[in-house]
């Protein structure tokens, strides 16, 4: 049967190209405030989304777990016997998880986020790597910037537990004073004498880089993620197309015109934007009639996009789901029991859609403001990304038509504010039923398939 | 209308002494760039100067005191800036490769006016070597057959060369961080064991960028083959997941000899997800890795047709074709147009390996190849690349040496050639004519 033939070979038919044949540790450098755990944090939730399993490991967490509270910045202080003791403690339990993740837990690349700042450090590092044969990169962060700098101490440094009892001045002055513990010993990579380790050094929050001795496609993907990434301000912009006439009849896919409500949403969405007084907004759409009549309402130029085109439901295309349980009730089953992996007879699957999304989303990094008008499935692996969902959830992400979701980066993470723009329009939201076994009757199937004509 | 990848055009300025490896990368990333879908050229101030100077004599043309000569090398530069603005007013394109030494602040200066002046962007790459195992194995491979050298012998024209080498040395004022900190540009150091990146301006910097990072002059080779004659291929219909006829079979075992008998170091082995190509693995015996971007073109509503039975049912689609085979798309299918773009990180992966054997299909092998070989999207949809043939392709010198290696396994032609009469209003027969035989 060709459900059975899937789940054997499954493994093997999404055997992608291998990413890297042995785990990668990458380890940040840089004093405090140079932006190493928002680089950390991004950088995981990037090779998650690409299905590199990536986890962070945060060492000031493990501090703050042994040291319960945080007095002063006179922990930090060099000279501060019992501090460097417990500090290097908690290093090294670090590393043990790290190991753990990588070794046992089926990790393949682990973020060992700390400011490594000393030759001394990093020697350590690199001979626990070396003894679990781990790769190493570095990825340091060096920045003299006293705005940037500032601002970063503002929006994360702030709101730390470390300073939950400290008004803002009081935090600021002890925060400096805790870099200045730093500045001391700080040794940062050099070109002749670290000229065999693999590292990219940013230099100024992306001016400039220097990237050294990239051994393997991982490394590759990783220094180019970091050269497209920025923190200027801004905000993106997420919404579908406008009611499509496929959507009002209850069938998927297809290449359908808007319907008259799709028409009035789509000029609410030309309002909307003017109203944002947004500063050189570009707009996306994909390469399907329903995203390009909705741009065209919002009268400004869009670039299409082939690989925002919704999700290609092979020889279910056009069809309802009731039509879908009649002639493909196995699939149907298939799908409910891995949403995210399942792949359409001559279809995609959401895991194909990450991937054809890729090139989107390091494109959005590059961008400023963007509005990006596409589709069901796709809105909900771009959101995925964005709000670190897991493959789990991703397929399961509610989007529905005329909503806008306007994202705005906000210290480690994003700000999600939803805008519905009060036209009617039908639900296209097909949550998972409770039975998903191809044995089930046709009614379990179709328990939660949304109404429409 | 796809993404843009640029608003104004831009030059690409290379920077660097002889032999550094600037008109190797300099035709490399035009190569890459117009396959992409980005008109590029290059600008080669040597061919300037050798087209002014007919007989090259020796180094002493590029003392730094000869007056005589640097008027007429500032003359060639001029020439060439002028050449590149008409590339880009007048032929539509959008990104210049200017390459030449430009190895001193002045020169550059004068390149950043120009620009400025113009409204095109600038991107410096600069190539800095001292390894002299490099730079003597550079000399010999592509200086010591340059027209120049035409009438030295070996010992000779690497004495010269070197000589050459030198009257640029004095001069040379490299990039610098603090002093170029507002210009873009990368600089490569020791092919490409460091790199140092300046203020990217945009996507297009930023691809190339990711580019250059990925290249590399190890030698190997690419093997590219489609996958054993299929059942669907017999019956002369186009696309489908079939599997291997008895012919493919054999054709399989034949491939796995024949890589057996190359001795090949470390060979990888790529296939698409589709059976044919898999089953073709599979009689390798050695582990192979599945790229879905691989896959054979969708042919959309064509799929698993016959020519005849296309002509039938879509006879003015099936002309459309035969009028922009690169740029036409099948009803809910694709384009080669969109095959390249969804090949590009197989390529990008490519230029990272050393020996790999792509088995993949007709339609992609076309665009492999041609990014390869330089095809323009006029020809790729045209290249023959036949069942049970392997290609073997290895970098040499500026490009790529092929060998053809059929295997001597019966196969049936796949290969339909532009037919003389592309119009809509044509006969079935004239659309017809140049279809393969099938059963």
């Amino acid at each position: 049967m060709r459900g059975a033939d899937r789940s054997k070979n499954t493994q093997n038919l999404d055997k992608r190209v291998c990413m890297t044949n042995c785990p990668t540790l990458i380890v940040t450098v840089g004093l405090p405030a140079r932006g190493k755990t928002y680089i950390s944090k991004k950088l995981t939730r990037y090779l998650n989304w690409i299905d590199v399993p990536t986890k962070e490991f945060n060492v000031g967490q493990y501090r703050r777990e042994c040291v319960k509270i945080y007095k002063s910045f006179e922990f930090f202080r060099p000279d501060n016997e019992e501090g460097l003791k417990i500090r290097k403690q908690c290093a090294l339990a670090a590393l043990n998880d790290v190991r753990q993740f990588l070794t046992d837990e089926g990790g393949q690349v682990a973020v060992f986020d700390a400011t490594n700042t000393t030759r001394e450090r990093r020697e350590t590092i690199l001979r626990f790597a070396e003894q679990n044969g781990f790769k190493v990169f570095f990825v340091e962060s060096v920045c003299e910037d006293p705005d940037v700098i500032a601002e970063n101490i503002v929006q994360v440094k702030l709101g730390s537990p470390d300073y939950t009892h400290c008004n803002t001045e009081e935090a600021v002055a002890d925060f400096m004073k805790r870099i200045k513990c730093y500045e001391n010993s700080y040794q940062p990579l050099d070109e002749e004498l670290d000229r065999d380790l693999s590292f990219i050094k940013i230099i100024d929050v992306g001016r400039r880089y220097l990237v050294n001795r990239v051994q393997d496609h991982i490394q590759s993907r990783i220094v180019y993620y970091l050269m497209n990434i920025h923190i200027t301000p801004r905000s993106i912009y997420l919404c579908r197309h406008g009611e499509s006439d496929l959507n009002i009849k209850g069938r998927i896919g297809g290449d359908s015109g808007l319907s008259a409500r799709g028409k009035e949403f789509a000029k609410s969405l030309g309002q909307f934007i003017q109203s944002q007084n947004i500063h050189d907004l570009k707009v996306w759409t994909s390469q399907m009639k329903r995203t390009i009549q909705t741009a065209e309402a919002v009268g400004v130029p869009y670039e299409q996009w082939k690989a925002l085109n919704e999700i290609d439901a092979g020889v279910c295309e056009e069809l309802t789901y009731e039509e879908i349980q009649q002639r493909y009730p196995l699939e149907f089953a298939l799908r409910d029991q891995d949403k995210y992996r399942y792949r359409y007879p001559k279809g995609e699957s959401y895991e194909d859609l990450v991937q054809r999304l890729e090139p989107v989303i390091m494109e959005l990094e590059r961008q400023e403001n963007v509005l990006v008008i596409c589709h069901q499935a796709v809105m909900r692996c771009l959101l995925a990304y964005f709000l670190d969902k897991t493959a789990e959830e991703l397929p399961y992400l509610k989007c529905p038509l005329h909503t806008v979701l306007k994202l705005t980066p906000m210290a480690y993470g994003c700000k999600v504010e939803s805008v519905c723009l009060n036209v009617d329009a039908v639900n296209t939201h097909r949550d998972r039923p409770s039975n998903i076994d191809v044995s089930r009757l046709p009614e379990e199937a179709l328990l939660t398939v949304p109404d429409h004509h | 209308d796809r993404l843009k990848f640029t608003n104004c055009p831009t030059m690409i300025v290379m920077v660097g002494l002889p032999a550094r490896g600037k008109t190797y990368i300099s035709k490399k990333l035009t190569r890459y760039l117009n396959w992409i879908g980005v008109p590029t050229q290059v600008f080669n101030l040597g061919q300037y100067r050798r087209e002014v100077v007919q007989t090259y004599k020796n180094y002493e043309f590029f003392r730094p005191d000869n007056e005589e000569a640097m008027k007429i090398r500032r003359s060639c530069a001029s020439n060439a800036l002028k050449d590149i603005a008409n590339y880009f007013t007048k032929e539509q394109g959008q990104v210049a490769v200017f390459d030449a030494t430009n190895t001193t602040r002045e020169r550059r200066g004068a390149i950043i006016s120009f620009a400025k002046e113009k409204g095109y962007k600038v991107f410096f790459i600069e190539s800095v070597c001292d390894d002299p195992e490099i730079i003597e194995a550079n000399i010999m491979q592509v200086k010591l057959s340059s027209p120049d050298y035409e009438n030295y012998d070996k010992e000779e024209a690497l004495v010269d060369f070197l000589k050459r080498i030198d009257c640029y040395k004095m001069s040379y004022v490299p990039l610098d961080e603090e002093k170029d900190r507002h210009l873009s540009f990368i600089k490569i150091f020791n092919v490409g064991s460091r790199y140092l990146v300046n203020r990217v301006q945009d996507h297009i910097q930023s691809r190339i960028v990711y580019y250059l990072m990925n290249i590399h002059v190890t030698p190997r080779s690419i093997y590219l083959s489609r996958h054993g004659e299929s059942e669907l291929n017999l019956l002369g219909r186009i696309g489908g997941d079939t599997g291997l006829s008895s012919q493919g079979q054999k054709y399989a075992k034949a491939l796995a000899e024949f890589i057996r008998g190359q001795s090949i170091k470390d060979l990888k082995v790529w296939t698409s997800h589709m059976k044919r190509t898999i089953q073709t693995a599979e009689a390798l015996g050695v582990p192979y890795e599945q790229w879905k971007a691989l896959n054979e073109i969708d042919a959309g509503v064509c799929e698993e047709m016959t020519y005849e039975e296309i002509q039938a049912t879509h006879p003015e689609e099936f002309a459309l074709r035969d009028q922009d085979k690169y740029r036409y798309r099948y009803p809910k299918g694709e384009s080669y147009e969109d095959l390249v773009h969804r090949l590009e990180p197989v390529i990008m992966e490519l230029e990272r390996q050393e020996n790999v054997l792509v088995i993949c299909h007709q339609a992609v092998m076309r665009c492999l190849l041609a990014y390869f070989l330089d095809k323009s999207a006029d020809d790729l949809p045209y290249l023959k690349c036949p069942l049970h043939t392997v290609l073997k392709l290895t970098p040499l010198a500026y490009g790529c040496k092929v060998e053809s290696f059929y295997l001597n396994i019966q196969a049936v032609n796949t290969h339909r050639d532009r037919p003389t009469n592309v119009n809509v209003a044509r006969k079935p027969e004239e659309a017809l004519q140049t279809v393969p035989e099938h059963l």
